[in-house]
């Protein structure tokens, strides 16, 4: 038994496992001390309200609320976990991009500006194309794609600037990613787009289920067009969330993606680009080129994030809120390295971060705490997710000690276990020395 | 007990080295005597470096202990080495590239007073070590505009200044031309009659039945025996080292060349960060059934020429033709269809090092349609190409087709790379420096292959830095020196000194006319 834990303890895959687990319970236990501190130092909160929170942080998927009593009830909470599912959707799409990148020797920190490219595609697309014209779905589709396109066509711009100028990725991407913010600000400003409001809302809302249709003689948006991504009877399943069918696109995509990466040509190529340049245009494999493809398919992906959330129907952008980069796309970031960039591990390390929003959504109803707790939650945990190879050299030299501690123990005159003559010498040595 | 003490300086008892699935120590005792110059020879991957990097302090071991005059002590990073007087060359040189030589030598050991750096005390320590020992280097110069020879007087200098009294010298003569490598030699013996003792790490047999007082032999990771060098020869001590009986010398057939395959004219290729060609109007050809070998020390363009030929570098001037074709300006890929390409360096080039060995075998070759379908690759076809190359070119692994190359002794990884090019059955073969940092059985191995691809009429183009290698297997030597060919010789009838005088530029011949000749 004993054994065993040893050899699944050396496969690397555990390892990596691991210390990613390693890092999120670090990370979890960190917003716990907060929790406790602040708790203890407020004067409207307290240890009780301070053990509610901490519990809420390790179980809020599972808080139902509280009862008449005022104590906290638990359970399956179909409306937290189908708006985890919800959320999780782009930054799925998001760590993809990352880790695409990574595994072709690219950090693509890009992602935001890639997300709002295909945010901008994808709603003047959707909003521009008049709802009698063509039946919901496919517009839906032509949104859908036409994001993709112009996420990937952003993400070709650094790596073009990389292969053919030598200009760091780093650089290019911080860069591209302001100008993407400043042209979608631009774009929405002088669009036609923005007649679309909402009787109690002021400012510019765009969503995608306010169609472009004549009225009258006049072209006015109504609700209901139906461009908006299917349910797929998720939401019979967790009623009352905003889950719909882009989870299931998302996990498609992810392993469609482990497909190209591990069993493809081309996945074989970038792999070979990133992780040895030379040693592939030693082969003959243009690696120009695949700089540029790698960083369009990671373009792509962090659009086709952007794509399914604005596509959901029931979010609705404010341009305003654009004059900055959206988080989803840095996001993608922690996603990509808590998965040890395996496209399979960023759907539940996604899950996993939209989680720990669906906690701060549940420490805000249900104590006096602010869901800010757990943006300290997630900063911790992106921390450490870059130190989960230092983690997992801990967890080898760990074992390196133990074997160590065991070489000593040998020696001891109950352990069969050395035949070694050789071993029996050096000790004996060891005694005369001593 | 006092005699025991000053007989052995450095006892190193009973150690074992593990590494996740291989033991790379096994039981090894080496002691070293007081002002003997011990050598330590074996196989890649038979242990040696780790053995070194033991008593350096860069790895603990798992058993075993060292002592120094009989006390034990344990050596748990390279300044307890240094602490107790033991300082190394390494193969790759440890100097910091735009510090003098000066400040190389007493980095790490400078003396100061209140805080400021006395080089005057400095200076003139190492000048009386310099002339004591005729190391002469130039004090005030850069590390990176001198010699590789000089850079190796700086890294024995900076053991000399710390007053290290056991000197280890790791593979110190690979990147040497025979001149400095017999003035090393000298350096060495003069050290060890001074009561230094000195531990020589090689694989030329010739260098240590030279100099050498004893040798220690390893063979995959364990202890074989230590013997007298006195009482010893070459091919015993080879057949130590390999377990069965070597061939030293390359036995082969007169050449019969056959029609040019390459023919290069008037080449040049520039330098980086210089304006000065690193090659420059090179002309030769070579011939389908010869093995055509470029001879000369590191750095006089050699590696250049390969560049360009191969298309890592573009040209700036001359054409390339192959099999008729002319590849002046054409794709890696189009030239690698008619040649393969033995890197000279199989970390950069030659390997994905992440990448398995079966994914490595199929570097150039994942497009075809044996190994692909429809863009997917067909893993089972991959799966039997490797193990076919590993069975039929005896490349040994952990875990065979899925260890990743990484993971592998440097002559293994050699093995799978002349396998896998060899494999690719192409009319020209360049091989860049294909046996260094190999053993004697890996270079024997090698070298038949040349041969045998040589006698299927293929031509080879070898680049070699090691004079025995270049001596032994080729048909004919062009030397490169500064860039440009300098001389056609015949190994049968030129000498290990002429050659050598070429290689220095202190001879050349005029080889437009000989070029005139030969068509």
């Amino acid at each position: 038994m004993k054994e065993q834990g040893g050899s699944l303890l050396q496969k690397e895959g555990t390892k990596t496992v691991l210390a990613s687990l390693i890092s999120i319970v670090i990370g979890l236990a960190v917003g716990s001390v907060l929790v406790l501190v602040v708790g203890l130092f407020s004067s409207n909160l307290g240890l009780a309200s301070a053990w509610e929170g901490i519990r809420l942080i390790f179980l809020g998927l599972f808080s139902t609320g509280r009862d008449q009593v005022g104590v906290l009830t638990w359970g399956f909470n179909p409306r937290s976990v189908g708006n985890m599912l919800f959320r999780a959707t782009p930054l799925i799409l998001t760590g993809l991009s990352v880790s695409v990148a990574f595994k072709t020797g690219l950090f693509n920190i890009g992602a935001p500006g890639q997300y709002l490219m295909g945010t901008m595609a994808t709603l003047a697309i959707a909003l521009g194309i008049p709802s009698s014209a063509l039946p919901g779905p496919v517009i839906w589709l032509l949104a859908f794609l036409g994001g993709v396109l112009a996420g990937a066509l952003w993400g070709c711009i650094p790596g073009l600037v990389k292969s053919f100028l030598n200009i760091n990725e780093v650089l290019a991407c911080i860069m591209t990613n302001w100008i993407a913010a400043n042209v979608v600000t631009w774009f929405f400003d002088a669009s036609n787009f923005k007649n679309i409001v909402e009787n109690t809302k002021s400012g510019y809302i765009y969503k995608t289920t306010y169609g472009l249709t004549q009225v009258d003689g006049v072209w006015t948006y109504v609700d209901g067009n139906g461009v908006q991504t299917a349910k797929l009877g998720l939401d019979k399943l967790f009623p009352g969330s905003q889950v719909n069918g882009g989870i299931l696109i998302a996990v498609l995509i992810a392993i469609g993606i482990y497909i190209l990466m591990s069993k493809t040509t081309l996945g074989y190529q970038l792999k070979a680009c990133g992780s040895n340049r030379h040693a592939a245009r030693y082969a003959g494999i243009n690696d120009k080129r695949n700089i540029v493809l790698s960083m369009a398919i990671a373009g792509a992906l962090a659009a086709a994030g952007a794509a399914l959330y604005w596509l959901s129907g029931n979010t609705e952008f404010h341009w305003e809120t654009y004059q900055s980069l959206p988080a989803e796309g840095f996001n993608g970031i922690p996603v990509a390295l808590l998965a040890a960039n395996n496209p399979i591990g960023v759907i539940f390390t996604g899950c996993f971060m939209s989680m720990l929003n669906v906690v701060g959504l549940q420490l805000t109803n249900l104590t006096a705490y602010n869901e800010y707790i757990t943006d300290v939650i997630i900063s911790v945990i992106v921390y450490l997710s870059a130190f989960s190879l230092v983690i997992k050299m801990m967890l080898n030299s760990r074992k390196k000690d133990k074997a160590a501690n065991a070489a000593p123990g040998a020696s001891s005159p109950d352990s069969p276990s050395e035949p070694d003559g050789s071993e029996a010498a050096s000790t004996e040595k060891g005694g005369e020395q001593a | 007990m006092r005699t025991m003490e000053s007989e052995n300086i450095i006892e190193m008892l009973h150690i074992t080295k593990e590494f996740p699935g291989i033991i790379a120590n096994d039981d090894i005792t080496l002691q070293l005597r007081r002002g003997e110059i011990h050598a330590l020879l074996g196989e890649n991957g038979a242990g040696k470096s780790t053995l070194m990097s033991v008593l350096f302090g860069l790895y603990q071991p798992e058993k075993g202990v060292i002592k120094k005059n009989g006390q034990e002590v344990k050596i748990n990073n390279p300044n307890d080495a240094t602490a107790l007087g033991i300082g190394m060359v390494h193969q790759h040189f440890k100097l910091i590239e735009v510090f003098t030589v000066l400040d190389n030598i007493i980095l790490g050991a400078e003396t100061t007073k209140m805080g400021f750096l006395q080089k005057k005390e400095a200076r003139a320590k190492v000048e009386a070590l310099s002339e004591r020992y005729g190391l002469k280097v130039d004090l005030d110069a850069k590390v990176e505009d001198i010699t590789v020879g000089m850079q190796q007087r700086v890294e024995i200098l900076k053991m000399l200044y710390r007053d290290n009294e056991i000197l280890i010298f790791d593979e110190p003569t690979a990147v040497l031309t025979p001149q400095e490598i017999d003035e090393l030699m000298a350096t060495m013996k003069e050290f060890a009659k001074e009561g230094k003792s000195i531990l020589f790490i090689s694989h030329k047999l010739n260098e240590i039945m030279a100099v050498s007082d004893r040798v220690t032999v390893l063979r995959k990771g364990k202890y074989i025996g230590t013997v007298d060098a006195k009482d010893t020869d070459k091919q015993s001590l080879s057949n130590m080292m390999v377990g069965r009986p070597v061939q030293l010398e390359v036995t082969k057939k007169p050449a019969s060349p056959g029609e040019p395959v390459l023919d290069v004219k008037g080449f040049c290729v520039p330098a980086r960060g210089h304006k000065r060609n690193a090659v420059n109007e090179v002309t030769f050809q070579a011939r389908a059934g010869e093995i055509l070998c470029i001879a000369g020390i590191d750095g006089n363009g050699q590696t250049e020429l390969v560049y360009g030929l191969t298309g890592l570098e573009k040209s700036s001037g001359g054409t390339v033709t192959l099999c008729g074709e002319d590849i002046s300006h054409a794709s890696i890929r189009q030239r690698g269809g008619n040649m393969s390409h033995i890197p000279e360096d199989r970390h950069k080039h030659g390997l994905v090092l992440d990448f398995t060995l079966e994914q490595n075998m199929v570097l150039q070759r994942f497009n075809e349609k044996r190994f692909q379908t429809a863009g997917f690759i067909n893993q089972g076809a991959v799966r039997e190409y490797a193990e076919q190359l590993i069975e039929q070119y005896d490349v040994r692994s952990g875990q065979g087709p899925i260890t990743v190359a990484r993971s592998m002794s440097g002559g293994n990884q050699q093995k799978a790379i002349i396998a896998r090019e060899v494999d690719r059955e192409k009319p020209l073969i360049v091989a860049v420096q294909p046996t260094r940092g190999l053993d004697v059985g890996a270079i024997e191995y090698i070298h038949s292959q040349l041969v045998a691809e040589r006698d299927r009429g293929r031509a080879v183009l070898l680049i070699s830095l090691e004079l025995d290698e270049v001596m032994s297997l080729s048909d004919r030597i062009l030397v490169m020196y500064e860039g440009e060919i300098v001389g056609e010789l015949d190994p049968k009838q030129t000498t290990v000194q002429e050659l050598g005088l070429y290689m220095a530029g202190a001879k050349r011949m005029d080889m437009t006319k000989k070029e005139g000749e030969g068509a």
